[in-house]
């Protein structure tokens, strides 16, 4: 077992390395290629930072791609993001020409390395066309599609769908979010990366040191939510859920902090909005961090009493996962894959309305012992399900039962 | 059960899930598409459970049954779903058929039909396992519990739960290997046969497995 599986053992245990590391056997050697959006900023950028190293680690050909393009580029795949969440826009012809146009350069520059792989993984909507551009590839190409595509606004998905549809298979977080498609659907749920900067053990003084500049006072209750300033995490919520908090608990703060990501062009409307909302209140803190500032989200995190991550739509919102990997419980919105990662009442607390969030973080604040315990199990619940090694496990086991039909189970010689 | 030489065989499974993209909002609905599944699909929803993410013990040992709890909130068709036992027989088909017969009777009682929520909805999954030699040899039963402490949770699903439905025997693949070894394992092999693998996680599995064998297992002469 070389170095970097070793690191790992010490947090899931031999077990589950070792059982990665025989699941893998068949895979070694075999050319991967994973191509997303963007190389920092949100969750699929953090996965493949580590998931890549780990596939390397365990012997697989593994590289990392992100396609280029320009500010038109991006808009249109935002709109296209928002749109396959639901949001009924349509996309101007002209930037759909655009994106084509883009991803045909991206297809060119690329071809040596996707033409020979043996695995090309595609995340998102936005690298979903490339496949026309390899009629006569020698691997199987899957799309991992991270986002929740369950109520698509359709005649966005019905341009999409072709492209979508010449993938050898599918890959969603859960089945709500799934299509019907004429390939295999696999079903995958993301994951943290407990040895991440954002993840791994910190000292209480470097907590103390990394949150010194934002000006929260420790010696108060801290309502924490971490995410891209988004619609869809619904911050104007979480501001009215504080303040009704804060009625019945004058010393609680809030901090809202996020970053942006480089392919998210609405995030600075959405900061305004917050800004505004937060104005003339000292007890509320709105920190635009840096993408790469995930020091200091891991100390914010272990710094807050309590997180919310009230989304009303949410692909899967690692976030919440990161947050219990701390021993945090955490207020989830009722929505997507929270409801997954929140066992409501025993690791945290399933939520829908902004009301709903600030009840049950006052009786969180009024039962610390409770906020304790039910921290633990949080903890336990991540450690068992949302650690990398079982997303891991479950690329690889998608990669050698891909193209073998619907035997089950295939036993490996 | 996998035997070499009289040594037990470590194996060790992963499982992957599939969508269907087939779904039921109500009891009628999860009676039609029972009817057109694929049987894997029931094979699936009985027996993958503990494989999947969840918290401490559930309360229903089948999706079907935690469904009509949970999204149906109809607890006779719940508790009714749950005694059905997967392991009392290999042919899926049969399974289908029961839990055909306790659906039709829920039905046939001609209470209020009850919708779930569109987020609530029953999806059928199809599973792929993916099986495999970890390349690991219990020699001797004195091995078992150091053995059983540094399996894989995917080891322990095997050997005791998958087990459960392999014939002749029907029994965790633990017992099987003791059986084999002579009556002085009796005693043991009674303290594994009291494990009920429902109700807990598969890390709490090999822990108590674990625990019994130690306290359970004959002291070397």
């Amino acid at each position: 077992m070389n170095e970097f599986l070793e690191r790992y053992v010490g947090i899931t245990g031999d077990d589950v390395v070792r059982q990665l590391h025989q699941l893998s056997a068949p895979l070694r050697g075999r050319r991967l290629v994973h191509i997303n959006s963007t190389r920092s900023g949100g969750g699929v950028a953090e996965i493949l930072d580590k998931l890549v190293p780990f596939q390397r680690a365990l012997g697989i050909d593994a590289s990392w791609e992100v396609l280029t393009g320009d500010d038109e580029f991006f808009e249109c795949t935002k709109h296209v993001h928002n749109a396959l969440q639901g949001v009924p826009v349509d996309v101007p012809r002209s930037l759909l020409s655009h994106y084509e146009d883009v991803t045909a350069a991206n297809a060119d520059r690329l071809r040596p390395l996707l033409a020979d792989a043996d695995f090309v993984f595609v995340h998102d909507p936005q690298t979903a066309a490339l496949i026309t551009h390899f009629p006569a590839r020698r691997g199987r190409w899957i799309w991992r599609c991270h986002i929740d595509l369950s109520q698509p606004h359709r005649s966005v998905w019905r341009y999409l769908l072709p492209f979508v549809a010449k993938h050898d298979a599918s890959v969603f977080s859960l089945a709500d979010f799934a299509q019907v498609l004429p390939h295999p659907v696999y079903l995958i749920t993301p994951s943290i990366d407990p040895l991440s900067e954002k993840n791994r053990e910190l000292t209480t003084s470097e907590v103390r040191r990394e949150i010194a500049g934002f000006e929260i006072d420790r010696d108060r209750p801290v309502m924490l939510q971490v995410s891209r300033f988004d619609r869809f995490k619904d911050p104007l919520g979480v501001i009215r859920a504080y303040r009704l908090v804060k009625e019945f608990i004058p010393a609680v703060q809030l901090v809202l902090a996020g970053g942006g990501a480089s392919d998210d062009p609405e995030g600075a409307a959405v900061l305004d909005e917050v800004r505004a909302a937060a104005e003339g209140d000292p007890d509320l803190h709105v920190l635009l961090l840096p993408v790469d500032a995930h020091r200091s989200v891991n100390a914010l995190q272990r710094a807050a009493n309590i997180v919310i991550q009230k989304s009303i739509k949410e692909g899967f919102g690692l976030t919440v996962a990161e947050a219990m990997w701390k021993g945090k419980v955490v207020i989830g919105g009722n929505t997507g894959g929270i409801r997954l990662q929140i066992a409501s009442n025993r690791t945290g607390f399933l939520v829908s309305t902004p009301e709903g969030a600030a009840l049950r973080a006052r009786y969180l604040l009024r039962h610390r012992r409770r906020l304790l315990g039910m921290g633990r199990n949080a903890r336990q619940f991540v450690r068992e399900n949302f650690l990398l090694t079982r997303q891991l496990r479950e690329y690889l086991t998608l990669m050698i039962s891909l193209g073998r039909g619907h035997t089950s189970p295939i036993e490996l010689r | 059960m996998g035997t070499r030489n009289g040594c037990f065989v470590v194996k060790d499974c992963a499982l992957i899930q599939l969508a269907t993209g087939v779904r039921a909002q109500n009891v009628r609905e999860l009676r039609d598409r029972l009817l057109v599944v694929p049987a894997d699909c029931i094979d699936y929803h009985f027996w993958s459970g503990p494989l999947r993410p969840h918290f401490d013990d559930p309360e229903y040992v089948n999706d079907f049954a935690s469904w009509a709890r949970h999204g149906l909130h109809d607890d006779k068709l719940a508790e009714r779903l749950a005694c059905i036992d997967p392991a009392h027989t290999d042919d899926l088909e049969e399974l289908r058929q029961d839990l055909l017969d306790v659906l039709e009777h829920r039905i046939d009682e001609g209470e209020y039909l009850t919708w779930a929520k569109p987020e609530r909805q029953f999806h059928f999954i199809r599973p792929q396992l993916v099986v495999f030699d970890t390349g690991r040899r219990i020699e001797s039963p004195a091995e078992l519990a150091t053995a059983i402490g540094a399996m894989s949770v995917g080891s322990i699903y095997f050997h005791l739960v998958l087990a459960r439905k392999r014939p002749p025997q029907r029994i965790d693949d633990f017992r099987s290997w003791l059986a084999e070894r002579g009556r002085e394992f009796e005693g043991v092999s009674s303290a594994l046969a009291n494990v009920d693998p429902c109700f807990t996680t598969l890390v709490g599995l090999r822990d108590e497995l674990k625990r019994l064998v130690d306290e359970h297992l004959p002291a070397p002469v």
